[in-house]
């Protein structure tokens, strides 16, 4: 506020390119000056480069397969970085935009990979917190009409700085109706996803096929989604992995018998219709515990820490995955008690 | 005559950097913001008509920002203001309350004497601006 500027705020339309302007020669003033032209830059020696380290490795660690995606998420934090030591040479460059799709089947890590995504986004100053905010087409579309703007402006307000992220996006657009107030919300978000000084980053999430058919209507959209990142089906192997993985984040084990019994319900599993991937294996793990504690219950004496950590192959045979098999062939009495976890499967979507 | 309303009312006026600095602390401090306008200044005028609803959960200014931008287009000449209400027990009250707009020509006041019995003289504070109808007192409306 060198100068005073008498009468009043600059009118409307005004006041953004100038505080832009006073913005950027505060930062310009608080950061050193650029480097020489023949000046060397050590990325690892970035701290933000650590932070980033961090994160990936982390994505590493807990997430098994998803090669493809761990590389694509390498190369945008790449970028990131690189642009990062471009600034600090004074070499400016427009800001890159980084909204993505994630396209995948249920369950295969499309909202962790998000929350990691954000999170390596944050640690290279390109949002201003590790913020996801997940909506769904309840979220943004309006009742009636006028009531939808509000909602998804509401929505992005409450995003900003962060990262938006929209779940099932293609319930968004509905060619079959066509007053649907679903387009009024693609727009919005078109002009939001143009604005350049914005550092919001908006997330497509859902299932592959819908996916595209909800791009390739929206063409406006699809050009300026720079990064579809697919999630490919996990296999038999990586499934057992991550179930060994959620057996022990609950400080559970699977026993040998029941190692070989879980691997077989794996791929009875997989044939069934309604398959989710991690999520399929997380709710059969929880029925395992809830059959693993009535089989304790019943024993009726006093238990270990051995016991309460076990689960037997009995826990696993008793899905009802096992049960309509059996009875498929033919041969129910192969199949033990299936009864309690019948009704679970079907939720397993 | 600069009308000086609310708080930071003798510093000079925010730029939008500064306004959303505070913003952001209000956010910070956990409570809902909310802009209103007005074309009628007076002191004693403390309910002007809200822009849109308060709002709630935000952890960044940019959308109140988008609102007082919204406002100020709409209304580019009238005193727009930003209200943080703390809804905290004990409390309950406006906790921050500052002008982000006013309107380019500021008339003033008049001071109004009105004689009551036995000569007492009572006095009143009017502004120029509601000489004119609601709607045509500023230029821009």
């Amino acid at each position: 506020m060198e100068t005073p500027r008498g009468f009043g705020f600059p009118p409307p339309g005004q006041h953004g390119p100038a505080a832009a302007e006073a913005g950027a020669d505060a930062g310009e003033a608080a950061e050193p000056a650029p480097l020489a032209d023949d000046a060397e830059l050590d990325l690892e020696a970035d701290e933000a480069t650590a932070r980033v380290e961090e994160t990936l490795e982390a994505l590493d660690a807990e997430l098994v397969g998803l090669a493809s995606v761990k590389r694509r998420v390498r190369e945008i934090a790449s970028l990131l970085q690189v642009d990062r030591a471009r600034g600090q040479f004074g070499l400016s460059s427009s800001k890159p935009t980084l909204h993505m799709s994630f396209t995948g089947g249920p369950g295969t890590g499309k909202t962790t990979v998000a929350m990691r995504m954000a999170a390596i986004l944050h640690a290279l100053g390109y949002i201003r917190a590790p913020r996801v905010h997940v909506v769904t087409r309840d979220d943004l579309v309006g009742q009636f009409i006028g009531h939808t703007a509000p909602k998804t402006k509401e929505a992005l307000a409450r995003a900003a700085g962060g990262v938006l992220f929209i779940d099932e996006a293609y319930y968004l657009f509905r060619p079959e109706n066509e007053r649907d107030y679903g387009q009024e919300v693609i727009e919005i978000l078109l002009t939001e996803m143009e604005n350049e000084r914005g550092d919001l980053v908006v997330m497509f999430a859902g299932y592959p096929d819908r996916m595209a058919a909800f791009f390739s209507a929206n063409p406006g959209l699809s050009s300026r989604v720079p990064h579809h990142i697919v999630f490919e089906d996990y296999d038999h192997g990586e499934l057992m992995q991550i179930a060994e993985l959620m057996v022990a984040e609950e400080n559970f084990r699977f026993d040998e018998g029941a190692r070989e019994a879980f691997s077989d319900y794996l791929t009875r599993r997989m044939r069934q219709p309604r398959f989710s991937n991690a999520r399929s294996v997380r709710n059969a793990i929880e029925r395992c515990r809830l059959r693993q504690a009535r089989r304790l219950v019943a024993l009726r004496r006093p238990l270990g820490k051995q016991d309460l950590i076990t689960i037997t192959a009995e826990d696993v045979h008793g899905s009802s995955v096992f049960t309509e098999d059996a009875e498929d062939e033919g041969n129910a009495e192969t199949a033990g008690d299936g009864g309690g976890s019948g009704a679970g499967e079907g939720a397993a979507g | 005559m600069k009308f000086r309303h609310g708080t930071f009312s003798y510093l000079p006026d925010f730029t939008d950097e500064e306004i959303g600095a505070q913003v952001a602390y209000a956010l910070s401090q956990g409570w809902p913001v909310s802009v209103e306008h007005t074309d009628d200044p007076h002191p004693r005028n403390v309910y002007w008509e809200m822009w849109g609803l308060p709002m709630f959960d935000l952890a960044e200014p940019d959308g109140v920002l988008a609102q007082i931008d919204e406002c100020r287009a709409t209304h580019p000449g009238r005193y727009v203001r930003v209200q943080a209400y703390d809804a905290s027990l004990g409390r309950q009250s406006t906790a921050l309350s500052f002008l982000v707009q006013r309107p380019a020509q500021e008339p003033g006041f008049v001071l109004e004497r009105q004689e009551g019995s036995d000569r007492t003289q009572r006095y009143a504070v009017r502004p120029y601006a509601t000489n004119r109808p609601a709607g045509a007192r500023y230029e821009g409306g």
